[in-house]
């Protein structure tokens, strides 16, 4: 699959150093991406109703280069996961961002896959971000279609500020059992429970 | 529906021979000359018969498939023979969180299970409450409700028509239909402040009064959908990839079909004339005048041709509606299970009283239970409710129509060709949120 | 919708001559029964523990041994002809006192009937009620969603297996109440627990032994199988 082994501390980039024409092929390149994120839409519930009225006429996505949506995750550049994920669902998720290669990111739209939304119970994942890593979240139950879009706009922004000098944003990492990163379930668990790792029942009543 | 077969004739002038060198057509034996002596039959090609089938695994992500469904289909060629669903992907503890939450706090909730139809639920959700509480609502309320609820069929079968349409390969339609889409987003919007997930019912009422002038919008609303609608059916209903594509797919039969539990335009495509509506009414539709369609053959294009005459005699019911539609409260003045107006609270000791108690506890209805179905888009949709007498219930059920028409895709699709289970899974309309609750 | 004339469609309430309409102010308690609560009594005589009609609907509440039989009679007999199965669930009440309570809801469409069916399972006995799939095909799938919620089994189903949760899903019956509301395992437990799953071998010994796809498979997957671990959904 070609993922290296975790380095953690990425380049820092001097931005005083760097050459006129790289600054140029930057925004030659991230213009280009940005452009025509070729959305690979894991639409699961009501927002995804809400993703194909903004992939519409009314809201249309095709102005921002996104109106070929890309079912297959070979050929996508952004996940945008539309809905509540539940764990039975999870494994897929993870396997669907692994296909997809590099460059690429990720739109968690709406409440449910930011964290877990009013679903606070046994079946739901409580964000998508405990899964793969997440760009933009976009925050709504569903979220307008403006909101959307405007989660779309700034992630041209942050594709925009990319450099191709930095290839640290381009590297994956897996969860390495055997890495200084991987901490067991038992000791998230201590470590979470002053925050109330949701595993206590009796919290407020509900 | 006649379709016109060509059958053209073609004369092989080359030696009829394919690239691999097995003999296509029936050899022509000719003489030095060039004339025809004999027709010789071609050697028969031998079947392979130690050809596996082939495990296709469609699913969990895929386009087509409505959601997060996952089909296992055992092909032989490209023809099905076995198809075997796996859903749950999209399983989220509806049921189980109604055990937590207070009747008012639940509607949310029912927004989010079939999505395509949140007012619908929204409606039918609060009918069971009411029936478990033992109140009534005023006529105002009833006549919106039906409002609401041929709305939110509408909105649904334009999706499904939309979404059917890509499957089988149209785009247009889509866009036609969620445009129309936006039209209703907008009335929605306009009532409630939200588009999709509406919660436009409480217990005892509606979430709000519709504002001034709402009416005039959806009266032109009926007035402009049924011409989209006319559009759409001119370029689909005869257009012969759309015939070729859908008759004859998915057939199931009348007994099969009530037996499978199918209910909705799945059940009437196949001739069971059962609509909920008629059968078992509720908000007084056995005063409406309008028709139910039933199909006759069971197929995919049946049940197409329901669900768009379903539209049609949505917006029947929609301008009765709109004659009738009475002024007054639009929620009952029970307030032990609607709130009294604010200004009381703060002067009237009992109002206040009722504010604290439905604020904190929730409104309690006595012990029992009961089971109201509603027709949805999608079928007949129940919600079994049964109270302890505390502002929780103690189990909320939904029963899900789409979830036991789905049951019955195995059935259809064998014999189908791959293409075909797309096609016939499309017709079903299912949802998998409400799948999967 | 013009109806081709050779066919002639089944029409719900063609055995009933009364028209429908929306039942208005039902009495909580002691409205008129289903006409079919007094026929199964007839019928199956002490099968039958107690007949109620709560908010217009009538509640049989009847002998799990006998359900089958049951079932079959009421799809069967020509004056009862409950031909749809609308839903089978199950009833956990807060007191665990009380027992577990199986409901199935039956509707007669040739005379617009609705009847509930109820058993009731005594907690602490093993949870087994018969089921109906051989009358109704509906009850296929809504009787594993009974199973996998609830652990309740239904003896004669073709295929009880979990529907909702994965097959392996290790917290329990979900809709139990016992079963706390955010389950039993820690987030961080049940994640790890739901990622440790491969997305790609995620079949059943019967789906496997198509294509004879069970070479295919990861090399862990094939270890996992062949000790007995089931690993389809």
């Amino acid at each position: 699959m070609g993922l290296s082994r975790a380095e953690p501390t990425p380049q820092v980039i001097q931005s005083g150093n760097e050459p006129w024409i790289a600054t140029r092929l930057d925004f030659l390149v991230n213009w280009g991406r940005a452009n025509s994120l070729w959305p690979m839409p894991f639409g699961t519930a009501c927002c995804a109703i809400e993703f194909m009225a903004t992939a519409a006429s009314k809201y249309d996505l095709a102005r921002f280069g996104m109106e070929r949506m890309s079912f297959s995750p070979r050929q996508a550049d952004v996940l945008i996961c539309a809905g509540r994920v539940p764990f039975k669902l999870a494994p897929v998720l993870r396997r669907i961002w692994q296909q997809m290669p590099q460059p690429k990111w990720a739109i968690s739209m709406g409440a449910c896959a930011s964290s877990g939304g009013m679903f606070d119970n046994y079946a739901v994942v409580q964000g998508i971000d405990t899964i793969i890593p997440v760009d933009v979240y976009v925050p709504g139950c569903p979220p307008r279609p403006e909101g959307l879009i405007y989660g779309i706009m700034l992630l041209q922004k942050k594709v925009m500020g990319e450099r191709m000098k930095d290839s640290s944003i381009r590297r994956e990492m897996e969860p390495d059992p055997t890495s200084q990163l991987y901490i067991p379930p038992s000791q998230i668990d201590e470590l979470s429970e002053p925050f109330g790792n949701s595993v206590h029942q009796t919290r407020s009543g509900l | 529906m006649a379709t016109t077969k060509r059958t053209v004739d073609v004369q092989l002038s080359t030696s009829g021979v394919d690239a691999q060198g097995r003999p296509q057509r029936t050899p022509l034996v000719t003489d030095q000359s060039g004339n025809l002596l004999t027709m010789e039959a071609p050697p028969a090609i031998e079947p392979d018969l130690q050809a596996d089938h082939m495990l296709i695994n469609i699913g969990p992500q895929h386009p087509a498939t409505h959601g997060v469904l996952r089909l296992v289909l055992e092909l032989d060629g490209e023809t099905v023979v076995r198809c075997i669903p796996h859903v749950g992907y999209l399983h989220c503890g509806f049921e189980k969180i109604g055990e937590y939450r207070q009747y008012n706090q639940i509607i949310p909730w029912t927004d989010r299970e079939d999505y395509l139809n949140s007012p619908g639920n929204n409606v039918a959700f609060a009918l069971g409450a009411e029936r478990l509480f033992g109140i009534a609502i005023t006529e105002r309320c009833t006549v919106l409700r039906v409002m609401t609820c041929e709305l939110s069929r509408i909105m649904s079968h334009l999706v499904w028509l939309g979404t059917t349409c890509i499957d089988i390969g149209a785009f247009t339609p889509f866009l036609w239909a969620f445009y129309q889409r936006e039209a209703i987003y907008k009335l929605l919007e306009d009532w409630v402040g939200a588009r999709l997930t509406v919660t436009t019912t409480r217990v005892g009422g509606m979430a709000a009064d519709v504002p001034d002038g709402w009416v005039d919008q959806l009266r032109h609303f009926t007035k402009t959908f049924p011409k989209t609608l006319a559009e759409i059916d001119k370029v689909v209903t005869r257009n012969g990839i759309w015939v070729g594509r859908t008759i004859g797919l998915g057939v199931m039969s009348a007994d099969e079909a009530v037996n499978y539990g199918l209910t909705g335009p799945m059940l009437r495509a196949s001739g069971v004339a059962y609509d909920v509506r008629k059968d078992f009414p509720y908000l007084d539709y056995e005063t409406y005048d309008f028709d139910v369609p039933v199909g006759t053959n069971g197929d995919v294009y049946d049940r197409y041709l329901v669900r768009m005459e379903e539209m049609r005699q949505s917006i029947r019911i929609l301008e009765q509606a709109i004659a009738r539609f009475p002024d007054g409260p639009v929620n009952t003045d029970d307030h032990r299970v609607v709130l009294p107006p604010k200004s009381k609270a703060t002067s009237d000791m009992e109002s206040m009283i009722h504010h604290f108690k439905q604020v904190m506890e929730g409104p309690r209805p006595p012990i029992g239970e009961c089971y109201v179905a509603v027709e949805s888009p999608k079928g007949e949709k129940g919600y079994y409710m049964v109270s302890d007498g505390t502002s929780k219930p103690v189990r909320w059920r939904i029963r899900p129509p789409s979830f036991v028409n789905l049951s019955a895709i195995p059935k259809m699709v064998e014999g189908h060709l791959l293409s075909d289970v797309i096609a016939i899974n499309a017709s079903i309309d299912i949802v998998m949120g409400e799948i999967d609750r | 919708m013009t109806q081709r004339a050779s066919f002639t469609p089944v029409v719900a309430g063609s055995a009933s001559s009364e028209s429908p309409a929306t039942p208005k102010a039902p009495a909580r308690r002691g409205g008129p029964p289903n006409p079919s609560a007094d026929a199964l009594r007839q019928r199956f005589g002490a099968a039958v523990r107690r007949v109620d009609v709560v908010w217009g609907e009538t509640t049989v509440i009847v002998d799990g041994a006998r359900l089958g039989e049951i079932a079959a009679w009421l799809h069967d007999d020509p004056a009862q002809r409950y031909d749809l199965l609308a839903d089978v669930t199950a009833v956990e009440f807060r007191d665990s006192e009380l027992p577990l309570e199986v409901v199935w809801h039956i509707r007669s469409l040739p005379f617009r009937r609705f009847l509930r069916l109820k058993v009731l399972l005594e907690k602490g006995r093993p949870l087994e009620v018969p089921s109906v799939w051989a009358t109704w095909k509906s009850a296929d799938w809504l009787e594993r969603e009974c199973y996998d919620m609830f652990g309740i089994r239904f003896a004669g189903h073709p295929d009880l297996r979990r529907i909702l949760m994965w097959e392996q899903y290790k917290e329990g019956y979900p809709l139990r109440k016992d079963f706390p509301l955010r389950g039993r395992f820690s987030r961080s437990e049940q994640l790890r627990q739901a990622l440790a799953a491969n997305p790609e071998a995620r079949y059943s010994m019967d789906e496997l032994s198509i294509a004879q796809a069970f070479e295919d498979l990861p090399d862990d997957m094939r270890q996992r199988l062949s000790t007995g671990e089931k690993t389809g959904e």
